[in-house]
């Protein structure tokens, strides 16, 4: 079935016409077709992605159909963010990324459930209901991209974006199975991304393979000068990271010791052996403690939030405020509260200094450090149901990647382990400085070629 | 006024300014699209996803915009803070289409500045830039009534000068805004055009006790006035109406007042008690401004001379009154190419008077401006013959006017010049003129 076809394999097919896309389209529709119903992962499809895909043969893409996130504006395709205020939007223009991928050839087959507005790490909170997770369905994809971590893992496309804000990318990936990567804040543009907390926004690829995510990760990034967050300098080829190896590089191991991780740092201590078996040097490093991070994302984030969901305020869009659901209420009201005056300095004006502070902490492990590595979850992907009655669900969940998103860093993860028994994967997060993606992507594919977690490089050694 | 029975003696006018300018850039402040929303023949033609607040438009701020606010502040000799940035205002209005207006808040690009007036200098508080609303009509359409709204002007620039409460009285208010609105057409970074809300003035008014050095414990705000004339009117009826109030020993109380032009009065539009909170907060969007100490000086350089500059030096170098040059230009060009020609007339202050009493037409070429001038002085070639045989003809005219030369009454030559023009009719020099008829009269 052809739908299991990586990225770069998808491209190398259609190119060597060993590979029509009309047999590409009907091998993914059939697996939507009998899949979607039950994961409940696409909101919408586009219809005619394939008549598209056949006029697009001297692109890099090559026409190759990817699923995108439910909050890129995508001209003349729904976009919810899967709330049902935005239930009949019908974009009038294609956000930049989005953009990009058409312009590189890429068509956007389907858009993902996701959380709604982004808020939440279960797809629970979205209004078109959850997505299960494909790996095991009692248990849930994690969000906010769950949608396209979930159509990755299913193989319900060949490769997808998600946009992450603090583990939006890096969660449902290692929850899922798949590689998520979380570019520098300002290498993507965030221009027709619905927003969410626009200082940490940052749209990536969710894929099958590292090399995936670089090919992707080459055609969306860039300056975009509709978008002044976005970095003027240049964008390098990603995948000249590919088959570099870690020689010699230096990695820190972080948050080792942290309360709750044992069981995953097991596993990680022995991982660390492949390392440095391909010739790096591992340290366990002290980083500046991440459960700060979980107060300054939450007040930062529901600040620009009350803010930013306010144009939704009933005059246009058709559906009025009383669609929105608790949870983005729930955000609005803590935003409001945070921003008032007098409470202004005590919240959010003091959240951006311990910012600061995460800020500083990488830039000092970053002078000994090439990469620093962690888990990107504090464990498997959890039962459906369990966001129930659990406001700060997201944020626990996050715990490990919220610093390093407020800190803007790049950061990938990849699968590093799989649970025989239930199926369900951890996933390991590597960070590196701001504008260093080449080098999350060099450790990364160097550790998924070593190892056999990889579904799509291995599948027998990872008993699929 | 004359029901007012209080001693206007006893309080003094305690006033400050808030005015609000539209810049005109070639697009708007935070999008690219067209920034003409008076000239647009149709509503909602310059909008896209940025000003229309889409899900996902994000703003890019016009640099042209910032510098030409510095400019401003330059001027009228204001600090700048050379790290600055951009603030959202949260509000709910629906011609805010992102339900915030972003503004600054707490770093303006301009402060600590002063206007002087002929009443004293009025201090500038701070210059800072921000975005324009939409703009709601209210129409019947198939019968209904309905709120229609136009986002062409959504996201103009738009910059506010805000200036200490150093106005002294309603005549002091109207000239400081007069000249703020001069030195922007002047600077042309903004058209003012006050009918159509291109500018918009809101005075801050309360009054104190004659000997009082605090500053009253309450201030009415009045807003949305489109005329100088009226905001002079505006303030002199809250002076009056705020000083009954203090004379039942009452305190006015702080609100925001609306400006009826035709009643001339104030009007109530909101309490202190429905005060809005604006949930400032950096812009996440727009990354901070900083400017180097030599971007500021180069700005500097660039500043023309200003006018009230401009007006004493041609006052020494062309003998050209002040009187006359605050009448004829309001723009940097306009003055070049009068300058120009005041280089080259003979009498410079005449064509300066000429122009301020429209005697001459002002028209954008200093060669045309000369000519105009130089045929209003022209003498015209006569032949001396010519001359001659037209004081001949008066003298035939007029004989007892002759008698009365030859009894040496001289002041009848005066007749005889001007007898002598008519019948030329022709201008000539009046000087030799005078000879000649003195000659032939008595011949």
């Amino acid at each position: 079935m052809n739908n299991t076809l990586t990225l770069k394999q998808t491209i190398d097919k259609l190119k060597a016409k060993e590979l029509t896309h009309k047999q590409l389209y009907k091998d993914l529709n059939n697996c939507i077709d009998t899949q979607n119903k039950k994961l409940n992962i696409y909101l919408t499809i586009d219809k005619n992605a394939q008549k598209k895909s056949e006029e697009l043969l001297d692109t890099p893409l090559y026409g190759v159909p990817i699923a995108v996130k439910d909050n890129f504006c995508t001209k003349g395709l729904r976009t919810t963010a899967s709330s049902t205020v935005l239930d009949h939007f019908i974009p009038q223009y294609d956000s930049t990324v989005i953009k990009n991928l058409k312009n590189a050839g890429g068509v956007i087959h389907a858009k993902t459930n996701m959380d709604a507005w982004a808020h939440g790490s279960s797809t629970e909170t979205s209004q078109y209901g959850r997505s299960l997770n494909p790996r095991n369905t009692d248990h849930l994809p994690g969000g906010s991209s769950g949608g396209s971590a979930a159509a990755v893992a299913a193989d319900m496309c060949i490769a997808a974006l998600g946009t992450e804000t603090a583990g939006s990318i890096r969660q449902p990936s290692a929850w899922c199975g798949v590689v998520g990567l979380k570019p520098t804040y300002g290498r993507c543009s965030r221009y027709g991304v619905v927003a969410m907390a626009s200082s940490t926004d940052s749209p990536g690829p969710i894929t099958k393979t590292v090399e995936d995510a670089a090919i992707l990760l080459n055609q969306i990034a860039g300056h975009d000068k509709y978008d002044g967050t976005t970095s003027t300098q240049e964008v390098p080829d990603f995948t000249k990271s590919i088959d570099k190896g870690v020689k010699g590089l230096k990695i820190g191991y972080i948050y080792k010791d942290i309360k709750g991780l044992e069981e995953i740092t097991k596993i990680f201590e022995k991982e660390m052996k492949v390392f440095e078996e391909l010739g790096a040097t591992v340290e366990v490093v002290d980083a500046m403690d991440p459960k700060h991070g979980i107060s300054i994302y939450t007040i930062v984030q529901r600040g620009e939030v009350s803010s930013n969901l306010g144009r939704f305020d009933g005059i246009r869009y058709g559906n009025d405020r009383s669609h929105f659901g608790d949870e983005a209420k729930r955000r609005i009201m803590l935003g409001v509260y945070t921003l008032s005056k007098g409470y202004a300095d005590q919240y959010y004006n003091t959240a951006q200094k311990v910012r600061t502070l995460y800020i500083k902490n990488y830039q000092e492990l970053f002078k000994t450090y090439d990469v620093l590595v962690a888990p990107t979850s504090p464990g498997f992907a959890k039962k459906v149901g369990v966001t129930e009655g659990a406001a700060m669900f997201g944020e626990l969940e996050d715990l490990l990647l919220e610093a390093s998103s407020l800190s803007g860093l790049p950061g990938i993860s990849i699968p590093c382990y799989r649970d025989e028994k239930t199926n369900l994967f951890y996933g390991m997060n590597i960070i590196a400085p701001m504008w260093r993606e080449d080098l999350v992507i060099q450790v990364a594919d160097a550790y998924e070629k070593a190892t056999n977690w990889n579904t799509w490089r291995n599948k027998q050694k990872a008993g699929e | 006024m004359e029901t007012i029975t209080t001693d206007k003696n006893t309080y003094k006018l305690v006033c400050g300014m808030e005015i609000h300018a539209e810049l005109k850039t070639k697009s708007k402040m935070f999008c690219s699209c067209k920034n003409d929303p008076f000239g647009a023949d149709k509503p909602n033609i310059y909008t896209c996803p940025t000003c229309l607040g889409m899900p996902g438009g994000l703003p890019v701020a016009n640099k042209k915009a910032i510098e030409w606010t510095i400019k401003v502040g330059l001027a009228l000799g204001c600090k700048i803070n050379l790290f600055s940035k951009f603030d959202r205002k949260n509000y709910f209005y629906p011609d805010l289409p992102k339900s915030y207006q972003i503004s600054q808040y707490d770093l303006p690009f301009c402060y600590e500045g002063v206007v002087e007036t002929s009443y004293g200098p009025v201090k500038i508080t701070r210059i800072h830039l921000e975005e324009d609303t939409g703009k709601l009509q209210h129409k019947v359409v198939d019968g209904k009534k309905v709120s229609l709204i136009d986002f062409n002007r959504s996201s103009v620039p738009l910059m506010e000068i805000v200036s200490e409460p150093d106005i002294k009285s309603p005549e002091q208010a109207k000239e400081y805004a007069k000249k703020i609105r001069d030195l922007l057409r002047y600077l042309e970074v903004a058209d003012c055009d006050m009918d159509q809300g291109g500018m918009r003035l809101e005075a801050n008014i309360s009054l104190a006790k004659n000997n009082a050095n605090e500053l009253p414990n309450f201030k009415v705000e009045v807003k949305n006035i489109n005329s100088f004339r009226f905001a002079e009117q505006a303030i002199a009826f809250e002076m009056d109406r705020q000083a009954e109030i203090l004379d039942e020993g009452k305190t006015p109380i702080q609100e925001t007042r609306g400006w009826d032009s035709n009643k001339s009065i104030t009007f109530s539009q909101r309490t202190k008690e429905d005060a809005e909170d604006y949930r400032y907060f950096p812009d996440p969007d727009l990354p901070p401004i900083q400017f180097t100490k030599k971007q500021i000086d180069e700005i500097r350089k660039d500043l023309p001379e200003l006018a009230d500059d401009k007006i004493n030096r041609w006052e020494k170098e062309f003998g050209v009154e002040k009187r006359y040059s605050n009448l004829i230009f309001d723009s940097v060009e306009k003055a070049n190419i009068l300058e120009s020609a005041f280089k080259q007339v003979k009498e410079a202050n005449k064509l300066a008077n000429l122009l301020a009493n429209k005697k001459i037409q002002f028209v954008a070429d200093d060669k045309q401006l000369i000519a105009k001038y130089n045929k209003m002085f022209a003498k015209d070639e006569v032949d001396q013959s010519d001359i001659i045989a037209a004081i001949n003809t008066v003298k035939d005219e007029n004989p007892n006017a002759v008698e009365k030369f030859k009894a040496g009454q001289k002041q009848v030559v005066g007749f005889f010049m001007g007898q002598t023009l008519r019948v030329l009719g022709k201008k000539i020099d009046t000087k030799d003129l005078s000879k000649l008829i003195m000659h032939e009269l008595e011949k």
